[in-house]
């Protein structure tokens, strides 16, 4: 590989070659991803529409596949009305800042070992902040829309995800006590070592099993965070119309969605490399390696799926309950009790190589 | 020039920039927006100085919780600007003196002997893999485990009175108890009566009832 690139980087020049070379990983990251978001919509179509034993999409393309494909097109062709009553300049930039964080964050995010854009240090912090401003996006379009319907959903989406995203940074407090580090990698490389990896089921000494209770709360909360079903007042159809997305169409409209269904995939992928030991393989006679990695990937994502095929949705004081008074609780008194399980002569992260030295 | 040395003017021209807009933008939630932008921006700069931590902490707190509460009721306030302008010109001269005194401290401190940059030179490279958290971490619950506890506590006062003074129980409330709907089963609801199936004859009375619209 060094070999056939060594000629082109020679011909860059350094610093230029620094930015092509950059360029190249987060296309090589980017296209597969948006092509994933794209049949994602196709397979949740597909899936739902089996559970409620219909068809879904069938008729472009062999299967319906082709279906993403001309809803991609038919967006694309269709006018961005601008409401005469809107923000212009904010109307336009909320659908972008919808989006944008949900591809940064795939920056630190590995798929493979050693397979990430930028394999930072405080991967995990960054991912947060990032994920953090997510919810501007949101609000952006909320009030610019200017109006009473899409303020609503802007406000509902702004308290909820800033709720969950308590319940979801403590649970990854209790991951990184464990792991000893911020740095993905580090993270799914200490989940490699233990009573049962040496078993040759390395799966049972992953950390979904120890912070089992942190494992749930931070799913759900990843739900949550998403707006998706059960969790989706804010654009609950019954309420208020589409919520902070009712104004808007064609593009403007798509890129809402694409960043609803790229977070989807990183909540999923998250969940995968912190819980499920990423790319590991679960048992000792398989080798690791990406397909790992997707399988859980896709597993969550069809978790996602059947949530919303399943659950009515929530009463929107009912969310708040569950985000204030059962997850911060909970995984509070996790932190606690991991962290004095640490210390205690029971510890079973002994042996975890980033520990070493400390 | 060197591309580091770029960034850094990159980011702090945005940073003065939106610094300003914040004061001079009409709208109040234009405002607010410029002021995440700038908080944004101050993260990158510290982020520049390897402080990754504080860059990101700065990201997640402000902007990414303190500031969408604060969007969050600035949105739905409804401000009269006229009434906001109203007393410019006779709040100026304060304003200016308090503007005055700020610059001439800053200027005082900043061009002070202690402050130069031969006074601080730039902290030594740090080893690849250096963890800014973790040593952040250690000193923060070694050494200041204490007074950081105390911050924390204090915190936690302040939330506790924030919360009790605005909670009020209107009578128009219908709050109920998750556990108690939760547990609620039908005995107590509904009540089953057996009741003997009635046969009505069919009678000319019937058939006037059926008549009549």
């Amino acid at each position: 590989m060094d070999a056939i690139l060594q000629p082109v980087a020679d011909f860059f020049g350094p610093t230029l070659w620094l930015v092509v070379w950059s360029l190249v990983k987060i296309f090589a990251l980017l296209v597969p991803l948006l092509v994933c978001v794209a049949y994602m919509t196709y397979a949740e179509r597909k899936i739902i529409g089996f559970m409620q034993v219909r068809l879904g999409p069938n008729r472009t393309g062999p299967l319906g596949l082709l279906q993403p494909i001309a809803d991609a097109l038919k967006l694309l062709f269709k006018e961005v009305v601008i409401p005469s009553g809107a923000s212009k300049g904010l109307y336009v930039i909320g659908p972008i800042l919808a989006l944008a964080p949900s591809l940064a964050a795939w920056a630190v995010v590995p798929v493979g070992d050693g397979l990430v854009v930028a394999n930072v240090n405080a991967g995990l912090l960054l991912l947060l902040a990032i994920a953090s401003i997510e919810v501007y996006g949101v609000i952006i379009a909320g009030w610019a829309t200017n109006s009473k319907y899409a303020f609503l959903g802007a406000m509902r989406a702004a308290a909820q995800m800033v709720s969950y995203e308590v319940a979801l940074g403590f649970s990854l407090i209790c991951v990184l006590m464990i792991s000893g580090s911020l740095n993905f990698s580090d993270i799914v490389n200490s989940q490699n070592v233990g009573f049962f990896h040496d078993k040759g089921v390395s799966f049972l000494s992953w950390n979904w099993l120890p912070l089992l209770p942190l494992f749930v709360v931070y799913f759900i909360s990843g739900v949550a965070e998403t707006n998706r079903a059960p969790f989706d007042v804010v654009e609950g159809e019954s309420e208020i119309v589409a919520g902070h997305m009712v104004e808007y169409s064609g593009m403007a409209f798509a890129l809402f969605f694409l960043a609803e269904y790229a977070n989807m995939i990183l909540v999923s992928a998250v969940t995968a490399l912190l819980f499920l030991g990423g790319w590991l393989s679960p048992v000792g006679f398989l080798p690791d390696g990406f397909y790992w990695m997707a399988i859980k990937t896709a597993f969550f994502l069809f978790m996602f799926l059947w949530i919303r095929a399943t659950f009515p949705r929530f009463r929107y004081d009912q969310i708040m309950r569950l985000g204030w008074k059962v997850f911060v609780p909970i995984t509070l008194v996790w932190v606690v009790v991991v962290a004095v399980w640490m210390i205690s002569p029971w510890s079973i992260w002994q042996n975890v190589p980033v520990m070493a030295g400390h | 020039m060197e591309f580091k040395t770029f960034v850094f003017y990159l980011l702090s021209a945005v940073l003065v920039l939106s610094a300003l807009r914040v004061i001079t933008a009409r709208n109040p939630v234009h405002a607010v927006l410029f002021l995440v932008l700038a908080f944004f921006n101050a993260g990158g700069i510290w982020l520049l100085l390897s402080a990754e931590f504080l860059a990101v902490t700065l990201v997640m707190v402000y902007v990414g919780a303190v500031m969408v509460l604060f969007l969050f009721v600035v949105m739905m306030l409804d401000i009269d600007f006229t009434r906001l302008r109203e007393g410019f010109w006779k709040y100026l001269p304060v304003g200016a003196l308090v503007g005055v005194v700020l610059t001439i401290e800053m200027s005082l401190v900043l061009g002070g002997k202690y402050f130069g940059l031969e006074a601080m030179p730039a902290p030594a490279a740090t080893p690849a893999g250096f963890s800014n958290t973790r040593e952040l971490g250690l000193v923060l619950y070694t050494d200041y485990a204490w007074p950081f506890e105390l911050a924390a506590l204090v915190l936690l006062v302040a939330m506790i009175t924030a919360v009790s003074l605005t909670l009020r129980r209107r009578r128009t409330d219908k709050w109920i108890a998750a556990s108690a709907q939760v547990s609620v089963h039908h005995e107590g609801r509904i009540e089953l009566v057996k009741m003997a199936a009635e046969k009505t004859e069919p009678s000319a009375a019937a058939d006037d009832a059926a008549a009549q619209p």
